[in-house]
């Protein structure tokens, strides 16, 4: 059980996907516009990545490793991943079209946003238990989910802010998000 | 041969997939630590980049429209696979230096990017050049942030094991946010910024 906690807490605040391991920046600068849409990003991702963790820790302990194929992991894993995200994507609108809406085009966007790849070979590497493949992937999601909303807030007010014309839009949300890393540096010392 | 050199020379400046497209900032980020990276992930997007421009571009008349994503992402896997195999017979430093940043050059936007805008649609030759053009272009972004951040973070001028000698002041004492992951953000904003301000490339 601690192991699982340690697993959790390093996954949200010590090694952040964003801020620490740089995962997942194209819709950390894309999406992070507007809290609304980053929220329903950040959940959708978390999904994504716990059913991908799920899939992929069966597919490598009980296809790859007995058959010795390790090695084909990284095409095998893209397409589980990318078939994933079609099912969710085909189940979520048959049965819940106001969630289908809320997602829009994030859903099929998550295939190649490389978090969702990141959190299933970081698994591998780490040969985490089927458990701690689960946590692992919900505290990488629910971290991400954090500092998308975070940036989010920040961002809607910096649009009211008058910042140098160089340095709109882009630049000042790089300059933020040093401020967020050096901030989340804090909880390094915490396991 | 214009054509060529066209389709090259734009991938430097005008569309660097850093800095003016804001694609592969995760890589960019992430491994800039040190130039001895920053080298190793350039030719790992060489070879992957230029090989599926390659086989994309002949292939292109018999991918049908609907399940072209699908075919691409494979093609591209399949050469990532390849450039891991290689990078850890050949390059085992490298490889254990840019750690999980080498299999998911597979999502890196850049070569999707490149795959689906322009490969799909382009003849072979030129492909090659836009291929060659992106992939200097990233090197740049990737050099000069990584140059930045070895120079101030750790004060000295290693590539490769040849040591280039020590900085003066900076040699004992380093500036070690450079070289942590904040610093990373730091430095792309103020370069980003920079460029803008002094035109070389637009803003918003």
């Amino acid at each position: 059980m601690n192991e699982l906690i340690a697993i959790f807490i390093g996954m949200v605040l010590i090694n952040n996907f964003i801020l620490v391991r740089f995962l997942g920046l194209c819709p950390y600068f894309g999406v992070s516009k507007k809290l609304g849409p980053a929220i329903s990003m950040g959940i959708a991702v978390t999904f994504v990545m716990t059913i991908a963790s799920i899939a992929t820790w069966l597919i490598r302990n009980y296809i790859l490793i007995p058959f010795d194929i390790e090695y084909m992991n990284i095409v095998i894993y893209i397409l589980v991943i990318a078939t994933l995200v079609q099912i969710i994507e085909l189940f979520i609108k048959k049965t819940n079209m106001a969630l289908y809406f809320a997602f829009g085009i994030y859903l099929p966007l998550i295939t190649t946003n490389c978090a969702v790849l990141g959190i299933t070979l970081i698994n591998a590497t780490k040969n985490y238990s089927f458990l701690g493949s689960v946590v692992a992937a919900l505290g990488a999601g629910l971290g991400f989910t954090l500092v998308l909303a975070m940036m989010s807030g920040i961002r809607e007010k910096l649009e009211l802010a008058n910042t140098p014309k160089a340095m709109k839009g882009l630049p000042i949300a790089f300059i933020t998000a040093t401020l967020l890393g050096l901030a989340f540096l804090g909880f390094g010392g915490m396991i | 041969m214009g054509k060529f050199a066209k389709e090259f020379a734009k991938g430097l400046i005008l569309s660097n997939p850093v800095f003016v497209l804001a694609l592969g900032l995760c890589p960019t980020l992430a491994i800039s630590t040190s130039i001895d990276n920053a080298l190793g992930m350039t030719l790992a997007v060489l070879i992957v980049l230029l090989g599926s421009n390659i086989i994309i571009a002949s292939i292109r008349r018999y991918v049908p429209d609907i399940t072209r994503i699908p075919i691409f992402i494979v093609i591209i896997a399949t050469l990532v696979t390849v450039v891991n195999l290689i990078f850890h017979a050949y390059l085992p430093d490298t490889y254990e230096s840019l750690g999980i940043f080498l299999p998911l050059v597979v999502v890196n936007c850049i070569i999707l990017g490149r795959a689906e805008a322009f490969a799909s649609k382009s003849p072979v030759l030129h492909s090659i050049a836009d291929a060659l053009g992106i992939t200097i272009g990233f090197m740049l972004a990737l050099l000069m942030i990584s140059f930045i951040r070895q120079i101030l973070g750790t004060g000295n001028l290693s590539v490769f094991g040849f040591d280039f000698g020590t900085l003066p002041v900076l040699g004992e004492h380093p500036i070690v946010a450079f070289v942590l992951p904040y610093g990373a953000f730091l430095v792309i904003g103020l370069l980003m910024a920079l460029f803008r301000r002094t035109g070389v490339m637009k803003g918003e």
